[in-house]
């Protein structure tokens, strides 16, 4: 979720229950400004909080001016020594958000558009998805370079906007299933989680500009999802 | 002929003083620019062709004027207005229309020069330009001399005719309603002035044509969509003028696309929008109707009462205290729910009530409260008769016909165990839910030790439908409220905690009795507890302890043994081995300290830690249970409360893998008698018969010896 509006998303996602305590939500939000000052970044997010056993981490994302340039991570929180484990807690950190990135981070349709020149670009016209738009699946998309559109037919690929349609829809997630939508407090807000990467919510109030997402949880991934369903 | 002469005449005299206006505007027009004097000169000789009395009639005007001009340009627009007023106070009635006219005129066209001011060139050698310059240059004074000097470039049109367009095209694009508006404007300003139209409107008419096709062309609808290019892009330019985008060059595009979907979807609105915010105005009805539910019962009586023996906890305090924590459901949602409970808690006879946790669910959530109802309130409900058909079935295998060959079947249905009886066990609380806050209150029906026994062995996600049916294996007895429960049960009995000292056993009567019976079941509050700091709350997992009982294996939190009640059948089958018997479960008693619990793989099962690293002295110690993802609990020395948020699964760090379907039971045992055995081949059976002969042959020779011997006896 963006830095800017970071109290307002904290509150839109708070169905799933896990949110940040009132100093942890004034510490980070002075120190996400720092951050995007001294690195300079187009956007900075926050992506989430890992849960350990003796603390937790907490992790933001900074974006420069190509949304879907790889994104710098940051994070903070104390470093535990594992013992048992030859890596280090910081780069199975690293590789968690990565693979939760790449898994289960998502877009509303027309929130990004691409640029003739490659470049993909906030839409600033976005005005919010509609509400028969927002239950359905395909209106969101991966947040990551597109892995599947090359596999359409043509006929699908047709119906695309290429400058809207650039990145992997969730219609076709395997397994089946694996996301949860819902709309909260009456059709106001649309609360996607994943339960392949429990702990990821994603929100949307539709008809407007609001989204994000954000992820709390142990970074481990839900084998068992097939059985579950 | 005098008279059709005379009104010609008097067009012509008012030709003239219109005319005359111009060439002396034009004068003053050019002052500022140090070329003037020569400028002028050539711009009447222009308009000579066109009205030789122009020229005539602006030298008695022109040392006027020329005097006139020093003024004019040193000062600049203010005292060049009342220049212009003077001479023309001798002129005819026309003039007071004029001026008005102009200042009509004025503000429009002065945009539009400054418009064409970028494109002048240089004054000099092209009269074109230098009347363009002229133009330009009006901006300098008052809007009146602007307005003269438009009516000025009416007249040589022909000669602007290039130049206009070249300005029309640039400045079509932005300012395409103000030209059409001056020009309209212009147009019967012009009208006004000269009724007849004399030789001199012939030239304006192609530049007027240029722009009428230009017009017209924009004005074509599209086949397609019905639009037009001029509405359009006068939408697009309104829209851009009242927003005020950023860079709006860069959205342009998506600004065109959102104004012609725009244009569409006025139509559909009404149908459209009704259908979908439906559900939204619903449960805002419902969730206005909690707020609504006070004032419904206004009686002070009431308001007593409820004061008196308020069962609502309050749960603002303890959602305060978990936002500490960084757990919570968010303020407005927890009012709601507080509303919601309050419901509740005036609809239903209950002792106490306690805002449990939320389940989540794929379609819909879970929100629980756990109830204790007042003493002898509760109703029973009449859900015995699983376990009686079983026990039948049991029995009646039992009295199977002892004729049949058919093997007997030893399969015994398990016995199955009584569900505890309510305010005992894991049927201690009666728990509600409801899927959003306004929404009623669905009661849980109490959970059988069946149930939690397959609730561990299966690992399923929530619909949010109390009704779906629970598919797996081993198959869940029940559906999802079933399932529901029992994980709520589970849940309980595993993470709900208590600073130690903050309950106390009762009154211990009959120690013995009840230790034997698995522990002691009831606990009360400590009044006085004194409360312990936060800091040994944090450091010491020993401070807490389990307020919920156990639930042991066979899906009880009391041993229930089964063995006792088979003895009626047991005399039958006396066969029944003894390996039957069933140790007694023995599960940690109640108040025991979390210390003790197992962990998981190396995993601690409980983490601590205090709420704010920051400011200590008013931290709350904070319980997270990693056994149970989603289950906390925090006190701040003297308040405890337990909470549960999450999906509703334990957690287990191995992979889930399914049970495997148990052996085929044997139906009978082999033995000869039901054994297949293969024919005997020919050489066997010749073996065989050779073999029956000879033992025939041999009985007939015992029997001849034998009467043989007999014969010989007899002798």
């Amino acid at each position: 979720m963006d830095a800017d509006s970071l109290l307002l998303s904290l509150e839109l996602a708070s169905g799933s229950g896990q949110g940040l305590s009132p100093d942890r939500r004034a510490s980070l939000l002075t120190s996400l400004m720092l951050v995007k000052r001294d690195y300079r970044y187009d956007r900075v997010l926050f992506w989430g909080r890992i849960l350990g056993l003796v603390a937790d981490y907490y992790i933001a994302q900074g974006l420069s001016e190509d949304q879907l340039a790889p994104r710098k991570t940051l994070y903070r929180g104390a470093p535990l020594l594992s013992p048992q484990v030859q890596i280090k807690e910081e780069t199975r950190l690293v590789s968690v958000i990565d693979q939760i990135d790449k898994a289960v981070a998502i877009i509303p349709r027309g929130a990004l558009f691409k640029t003739p020149f490659g470049p993909t670009h906030v839409n600033r016209t976005f005005e919010g998805l509609s509400l028969s738009e927002a239950k359905k699946l395909s209106s969101y998309f991966h947040f990551r370079e597109p892995v599947e559109l090359k596999n359409k037919t043509l006929l699908e690929k047709a119906d695309l906007d290429p400058s809207l349609d650039f990145m992997d829809s969730l219609e076709h997630d395997i397994p089946k299933g694996s996301w949860s939508i819902q709309m909260e407090r009456g059709n106001a807000l649309v609360v996607l989680r994943s339960l392949l990467w429990p702990g990821l919510t994603f929100y949307h109030a539709p008809h407007t500009k609001n989204y994000g997402y954000i992820y709390v949880g142990t970074g481990e991934k839900n084998m068992d999802l097939p059985f579950m369903l | 002929m005098e008279d059709s002469t005379s009104p010609k005449q008097e067009k012509e005299n008012q030709e003239e003083l219109g005319e005359t206006r111009r060439p002396w505007e034009g004068k003053t027009a050019a002052s500022p620019q140090y070329s003037e004097p020569e400028s002028s000169e050539p711009l009447e000789a222009k308009q000579g062709p066109e009205t030789g009395r122009q020229s005539r009639s602006s030298r008695p005007w022109s040392p006027q004027s020329r005097a006139k001009t020093p003024l004019g340009g040193p000062a600049g627009p203010e005292t060049s207005s009342p220049a212009p007023v003077s001479p023309r106070e001798p002129s005819s009635s026309p003039s007071p229309l004029a001026p008005a006219r102009q200042d009509l005129a004025a503000p429009p066209q002065s945009d539009r020069t400054t418009s064409v001011i970028p494109e002048a060139g240089t004054p000099y050698p092209d009269p074109l330009k230098q009347s363009s310059d002229k133009r330009e240059s009006t901006p300098h004074h008052t809007s009146q001399s602007e307005g003269n000097t438009f009516q000025q470039s009416q007249q040589p049109k022909p000669h602007l005719c290039g130049r206009r367009d070249v300005s029309y095209n640039n400045a079509k694009q932005k300012e395409l309603r103000f030209d059409v508006f001056q020009e309209e404007d212009s147009n019967s300003d012009y009208d006004l002035q000269q009724p007849a139209p004399g030789g001199s409107e012939v030239a304006p008419s192609m530049l007027e044509i240029t722009i009428q096709n230009a017009k017209a062309y924009l004005l074509k609808t599209s086949s397609n969509s019905g639009f037009n290019l001029y509405d359009h892009l006068s939408n697009m330019l309104t829209k851009i003028l009242n927003e005020r985008p950023e860079n709006a060059v860069d959205i342009f595009e998506n600004i065109s696309q959102d104004v012609k979907m725009a244009h569409f979807s006025k139509k559909f609105d009404a149908l459209q929008n009704e259908n979908e915010l439906l559900p939204t105005y619903e449960i805002a009805e419902k969730q206005k109707a909690l707020f609504l539910q006070g004032h419904l019962e206004g009686v002070d009586q009431e308001l007593e009462d409820e004061i008196a023996e308020n069962a609502l906890p309050n749960v603002m305090e303890s959602a305060f205290y978990f936002e500490q924590a960084g757990v919570g459901l968010g303020t407005d949602e927890t009012y709601r729910i507080f509303l919601a409970l309050k419901q509740l808690t005036d609809t239903h006879p209950i002792q106490r009530c306690r805002f449990w946790g939320k389940i989540l669910g794929l379609e819909m959530n879970y929100i629980v409260a756990e109830v204790e109802f007042r003493e002898g309130e509760d109703e029973e409900e009449v859900e015995e008769e699983d376990v009686a058909e079983e026990r039948d079935n049991g029995e009646s295998e039992a009295h199977e016909d002892e004729e049949d060959e058919l093997p007997k079947s030893f399969y015994k249905a398990p016995q199955a165990i009584p569900k505890e009886e309510s305010r005992t066990g894991a049927n201690k609380y009666v728990y509600f839910v409801c899927n959003e806050p306004g929404r009623p209150w669905v009661k849980l029906p109490p959970v059988i030790p069946a149930q939690i026994v397959i609730a561990r062995k299966i690992k399923k996600f929530f619909t949010g439908r109390l009704d779906a049916p629970i598919i797996s294996y081993p198959p869940f007895p029940g559906n999802e409220s079933n399932y529901l429960r029992a994980q709520i049960a589970r849940i309980s009995a595993g993470t709900h905690v208590s600073p130690l000292g903050f309950y106390q056993f009762g009154e211990e009567e009959g120690e013995e009795e009840e230790e034997a019976e698995g522990g002691r079941n009831s606990f009360e509050e400590n009044p006085d507890f004194e409360g312990i700091q936060v800091i040994d709350l944090v450091e010491s997992l020993s401070n807490w302890v389990h307020h919920v009982q156990h639930i042991l294996s066979q899906g009880r939190c009391n041993w229930f043994n089964s063995i006792q009640k088979n003895e009626e059948e047991e005399e039958e089958d006396e066969e029944k081995d003894d390996s039957d018997y069933i140790e007694q479960e023995v599960g940690p008693p109640l108040l025991t300290p979390i210390s003790e619990d197992l962990e998981i793989q190396n995993i601690p099962p409980w983490t601590t830690r205090l709420s704010s690293n920051l400011i200590p002295q008013y931290a709350i110690a904070v319980l997270q249970s990693n056994l149970w993802p989603g289950a906390y609990a925090f006190s701040n020395g003297k308040k405890f409360e337990n909470f549960y948020i999450g999906w509703g699964h334990k957690y287990s760090p191995d992979n889930y893998t399914p049970p495997v379907p148990p052996p085929v039971y044997q139906e009978y045992p082999s033995g000869p008698e039901i054994t297949e055995m293969d024919d005997p081949s020919v050489e066997e059976e010749q073996a065989f018969r050779a073999a029956q002969e000879a033992v025939l042959l041999a009985a007939e020779n015992e029997e001849s010896e034998e009467d043989e011997d007999e014969e010989d006896d007899y002798d």
